[in-house]
């Protein structure tokens, strides 16, 4: 299988079993691309989040595009967003075409039931493997910031409702000082 | 974007009726896929199909108007994709172009954290109902113990209904992460357990 097929297969894929959005979808994305093809590390992967959570777009398309473009370039880019949208164009244009009354159905509201907390839990799985990759460990050693600022992100969003993109803007200024105030001491 | 795309479709362009709208929300909820991709294909499809003049010209003829809507929602997703798309692949380009000039290094350092941040405030805000506004009757622990709602169903309403929902997410989270489980798999199982618990159990 050529690389873009191989990209467009892997996205339908994430596409086509995440519901609840854009942050359901890393998790199974992480296991695809990262452990099951080895595309990416896990450094690089926890990169391609941060800076799709700060540019404008769909959260999943972004991430499709930038991985897309890193292992093939273009064309790569646009097999891995076409495989993102092709599940959720065939499937609501059924259900819009088909039947509109879905949403009130018992079985599927019960189905749901179910499917909820699940999907809370797989939610909360890359927070685990991420964090390593991010250096939060490290508090061990003494280097507290990271872990620091990874709690006063959260409760941030959590608590008092800032927008992710402030977040990874603040950040990423915070990271330029730390450049330069870094290369002056030198 | 949910509200953003309600703005322009619902109260400017008035393409479709604010109820039509939260029903794109329901379903677009709970069908596979990015939220924004599946909102914008189902506006695209409705507001044409509801459109006078497109039902004028081809509202004889189902076919002919249906084909108009899967031409509308095609347009509507590839409008949604492109800029954001080429935004992307510049910023992939700079990125792996500057790899490792100092200034992006560092920026990547700070910001790895501040992103696990954010995935920690995903999960806490899908598990828990607590924002500052109600923090203070929080301290009481009545409501629901702090757990969402909505994904987790009300104790007071149907105690074993919300138990069951706390067992899943534990068991899922802990299958998931020591024993490897396929997340589809583990996905189609609570689709059957929620069906067989609330719907024909009725919990």
């Amino acid at each position: 299988m050529s690389i873009n097929k191989e990209l467009y297969v892997t996205f339908l894929k994430i596409g086509g079993f995440t519901l609840g959005g854009g942050m359901a979808m890393l998790p199974v994305m992480e296991k695809e691309v990262v452990d099951k093809n080895r595309w990416i590390g896990k450094r690089d992967f926890l990169d391609i989040v941060a800076v799709s959570q700060a540019t404008p777009g769909i959260f999943a398309v972004d991430m499709a595009s930038h991985i897309g473009y890193k292992i093939n370039g273009i064309r790569g880019a646009i097999a891995a967003s076409l495989g993102t949208i092709t599940p959720s164009l065939v499937i609501i244009l059924a259900i819009a075409i088909c039947f509109t009354t879905i949403k009130d159905n018992y079985w599927v509201e019960a189905a749901f039931k179910g499917l909820r907390p699940a999907v809370v839990a797989l939610i909360t799985l890359p927070m685990f493997t991420m964090g390593r990759n991010a250096g939060i460990g490290k508090w061990r050693a003494g280097v507290v910031w990271p872990l620091l600022l990874t709690v006063i992100s959260a409760v941030l969003i959590w608590l008092f409702g800032v927008s992710p993109a402030w977040i990874i803007i603040g950040a990423a200024t915070l990271g330029v000082i730390r450049a330069v105030v870094k290369s002056s001491k030198k | 974007m949910i509200s953003f795309i309600q703005s322009e479709v619902v109260s400017g362009q008035k393409w479709m009726t604010e109820s039509e709208f939260t029903d794109i929300v329901a379903i677009s909820q709970m069908t596979p896929g990015p939220i924004g991709i599946n909102a914008a294909t189902y506006c695209g499809y409705t507001s044409v199909v509801n459109d006078p003049s497109m039902i004028e010209s081809f509202g004889d003829t189902p076919m002919m108007l249906g084909f108009m809507g899967v031409l509308g929602a095609i347009i509507a997703t590839a409008s949604v994709i492109w800029l954001p798309f080429i935004v992307m692949i510049l910023i992939s380009k700079i990125i792996l172009r500057y790899k490792n000039h100092i200034i992006t290094t560092s920026i990547f350092e700070t910001l790895r954290p501040a992103v696990v941040g954010l995935l920690v405030s995903a999960s806490l805000c899908l598990l828990t109902d607590i924002n500052i506004d109600n923090i203070g009757n929080l301290l009481k622990i009545e409501d629901n113990f702090g757990i969402s709602i909505d994904n987790f169903g009300s104790a007071e309403k149907s105690p074993i209904g919300f138990a069951l929902s706390i067992a899943i997410f534990l068991i899922v989270l802990v299958g998931t992460k020591r024993f490897k489980w396929g997340m589809i798999y583990s996905l189609l199982a609570c689709a059957a357990i929620g069906i067989l618990a609330f719907g024909v159990l009725g919990l």
